[in-house]
């Protein structure tokens, strides 16, 4: 009973703020909108026992994902009254897409309960005496290693793809170098000079 | 299995992996004037991680849960992948060096993508070949745009990366309903799941159709062909080189073992696609080829009817079909490398690369060797019988006749026949222009040349005297396949 109320509870508040999230006029409030939705999923993991997918749903989203988003957000100066201008005349097309998507979502649950294949085969069983921390290492860095791997060496090229495509070389760029800073002697940087009067001193002489 | 055993069975990635990294870690201390240690270091990398899979012998062995596969197919396509990538790094270095973009990640850009054709076409799981598939993809669209200064090498990647992205999403969605059907993502799973005599399952279908037009993507098989012209006339000569050659080569053995291993029991059901993209790849390469201009643009409707080409053997079936389009590939790979070794080599006095084919005329007379080289090339490319690539077309459509699929080869003799037309008007721009009057540079010293030659006395009717040895190559490699 209490565990039903909480689901709905936060089932319900995820709902809502997914949906503030799309209509919260201001962009700020929209990316609040949506810590709360990360938050609330984050408990419907506690709620089915996942407690490391919750947690890492807080740290990963709320803690770093939700607040880059806030920071670019704020940082973007986007003159939203002409971005909304076009809602009234895209609004059917995207009702339309959204009514298909719906349908088939139906014929997808459709052919999940008829499938030619039993439904035993597609269920994933939490296996029996591991902590569901375990049983993600497990999967991640035990069975699919190889393909985790792989995956890391896509992010590499990601990586090196970026700095080629946009990586440039700037000259006269002043930068700090701290080799050449510590090497610095007091002979070198200091200049004692004795000004005659009212002949005043040559700017930058003997200073490097 | 252990972690040991799996490293042993997947050493070429492994080495390859490792090698990537350290190779990366010199350039980026070195900066670009190490391009071209690093190019040979790449090839030694690449023979380095050829020579376990000549050590594996002829045997099968999986690894790493099921997910990967080292048996002949794998190790017949790795090594045309590594000698493809290999060369595409070393013809590249000149012409790097002439347009100002001579920098060390080429090379390492191209292993990329090589390691992610090898897990490709070493998959045994739709996630792993996946994976595989989108390593070399993403290399590919950062090596389309390479030459980022200049427009049409950034819309050719832009292009590639937008179209090749939706291919990627199409793939997921079909892995995903072939997984929500059968419950795996092996292909030993897949293929109990549909072995014949189980009900036909209609959202499984789907999955195969949907991986299928992404795969079809990926080897610019008509209707998903689109990309192609534009890609191969932006990108810069030596990337398309590349594109022309290795990742056509893991793409088609990945598209070969897909079909007629886990979706083996649905052959019915994907005969007729491939027989119909075999025979729109052939028709509309052969005919939209005729009103190019750019020999780059040429080249990309020739993939494409070489292509539909290799359908034939595929939608045959047989294991005659899978050896004949094993022996296609490899014939294909030489004769376009060569063909791009040739048009990099076409630079006039100020060192810029002429690509147009009113530019090629009367090249006969200024640098007789490389007409020579291109005619044989375009000749070979056309299948006319004293050359090499003959051979191979010859192999596909007997292929083709043996399943019944007379149709199918009656049209490919008919495509081959208009194909023939613009390989032989290039033959005769060559030859018979009266010369476009281009002060060509001196020829080229280094290894281009030498790679050029290699590949026309393969093309040339001298490649009979391999023929033995590289049809019981590719004939091993297809009886792997179930």
């Amino acid at each position: 009973m209490t565990q039903a109320f909480i689901f709905y509870l936060l089932a319900g508040v995820t709902l809502l703020s997914g949906l503030m999230v799309i209509s919260a006029r201001n962009p700020v409030h929209s990316v609040l909108w949506l810590i709360l939705a990360f938050v609330n999923a984050a408990g419907l993991f506690l709620v089915i026992g996942a407690e490391f997918l919750a947690m890492l749903l807080v740290i990963v989203y709320v803690g770093a994902v939700a607040v880059l988003f806030l920071f670019v957000v704020m940082m973007l100066d986007i003159d939203f009254a002409r971005l909304r201008a076009g809602v009234a005349r895209y609004l059917p097309l995207g009702i339309l897409l959204g009514a298909v998507l719906l349908v088939e979502m139906f014929l997808v649950a459709g052919a999940w309960t008829s499938g030619a294949i039993a439904k035993g085969v597609r269920a994933a069983p939490r296996p029996e005496g591991l902590s569901n921390t375990q049983a993600i290492g497990t999967i991640l860095y035990t069975d699919y290693v190889f393909v985790f791997q792989a995956a890391g060496m896509i992010l590499l090229t990601a990586m090196v793809g970026a700095i080629v495509l946009t990586h440039r070389e700037r000259a006269g760029v002043k930068r700090q170098d701290p080799a050449r800073q510590a090497a610095r002697t007091p002979v070198a940087a200091i200049a004692v000079v004795r000004p005659q009067v009212g002949a005043g001193v040559e700017t930058g002489a003997g200073v490097q | 299995m252990t972690l040991l055993q799996s490293l042993a069975v997947g050493a070429p990635e492994v080495i390859l992996a490792g090698g990537i990294c350290v190779l990366l870690l010199v350039g980026a201390f070195r900066g670009d004037r190490a391009l071209e240690g690093l190019s040979w270091a790449s090839v030694l990398l690449l023979v380095l991680a050829a020579v376990p899979v000549f050590d594996q012998g002829a045997g099968s062995a999986g690894a790493w849960g099921g997910l990967y596969v080292a048996d002949p197919l794998s190790r017949f396509l790795k090594l045309l992948v590594f000698a493809g990538s290999a060369a595409a790094i070393l013809v590249a270095v000149p012409f790097l060096r002439r347009s100002g973009t001579g920098r060390f990640e080429y090379p390492v850009l191209v292993l990329l993508a090589t390691l992610g054709m090898a897990i490709m076409v070493s998959a045994r799981s739709l996630l792993s070949l996946y994976v595989g598939l989108e390593l070399m993809s993403l290399a590919a669209y950062v090596l389309a745009a390479f030459h980022r200064d200049d427009a049409r090498s950034s819309e050719a990647g832009l292009k590639y990366f937008a179209l090749g992205a939706l291919a990627s999403g199409l793939l997921l969605y079909g892995v995903s309903l072939v997984y929500g059907f059968t419950g795996s993502t092996g292909f030993d799973a897949i293929r109990a799941a549909f072995a014949p005599g189980t009900e036909r399952n209609l959202g499984a279908l789907f999955g195969l159709v949907f991986i299928l037009a992404a795969l079809a993507f990926k080897i610019s098989a008509v209707p998903f062909h689109m990309w192609t012209p534009d890609v191969y006339e932006g990108a810069p000569t030596p990337v398309v080189a590349f594109f022309g050659t290795a990742p056509k080569v893991a793409a088609m053995g990945l598209l070969l073992r897909v079909l007629l291993d886990p979706f083996g029991g649905m052959k019915a059901d994907w005969q007729q696609i491939l027989v119909f993209m075999s025979i729109a790849s052939m028709a509309l390469g052969a005919v939209a080829a005729i009103a190019q201009t750019n020999v780059k643009r040429l080249l990309a409707y020739s993939a494409i009817t070489n292509i539909g080409f290799a359908l034939v053997g595929l939608a045959a079936g047989t294991p005659a079909g899978v050896s004949a389009v094993l022996f296609y590939l490899l014939v294909y790979l030489v004769m376009t490398l060569g063909a791009f070794v040739c048009l990099m080599m076409v630079v006039d006095g100020e060192g810029r690369n002429r690509e147009e084919l009113s530019d090629l005329a009367g090249l006969a007379r200024t640098r007789p060797g490389l007409a020579a080289a291109l005619a044989i090339f375009m000749l070979s490319l056309a299948g006319i019988p004293p050359l090499f690539g003959f051979m191979p077309k010859l192999a596909v459509l007997s292929a083709a006749v043996e399943a019944n699929l007379w149709p199918l080869a009656v049209i490919g003799v008919l495509a081959s026949v208009v194909a023939a037309y613009y390989y032989l008007r290039v033959v005769k721009i060559l030859y018979v222009d009266p010369p476009s009057g281009i002060g060509f540079a001196p020829v080229e010293q280094g290894v281009n040349p030498f790679v050029m030659a290699a590949a026309a006395a393969f093309s040339s009717p001298l490649g009979y005297l391999l023929l033995g040895p590289l049809m019981a190559f590719g004939a091993e490699a297809a009886r792997s396949l179930p």
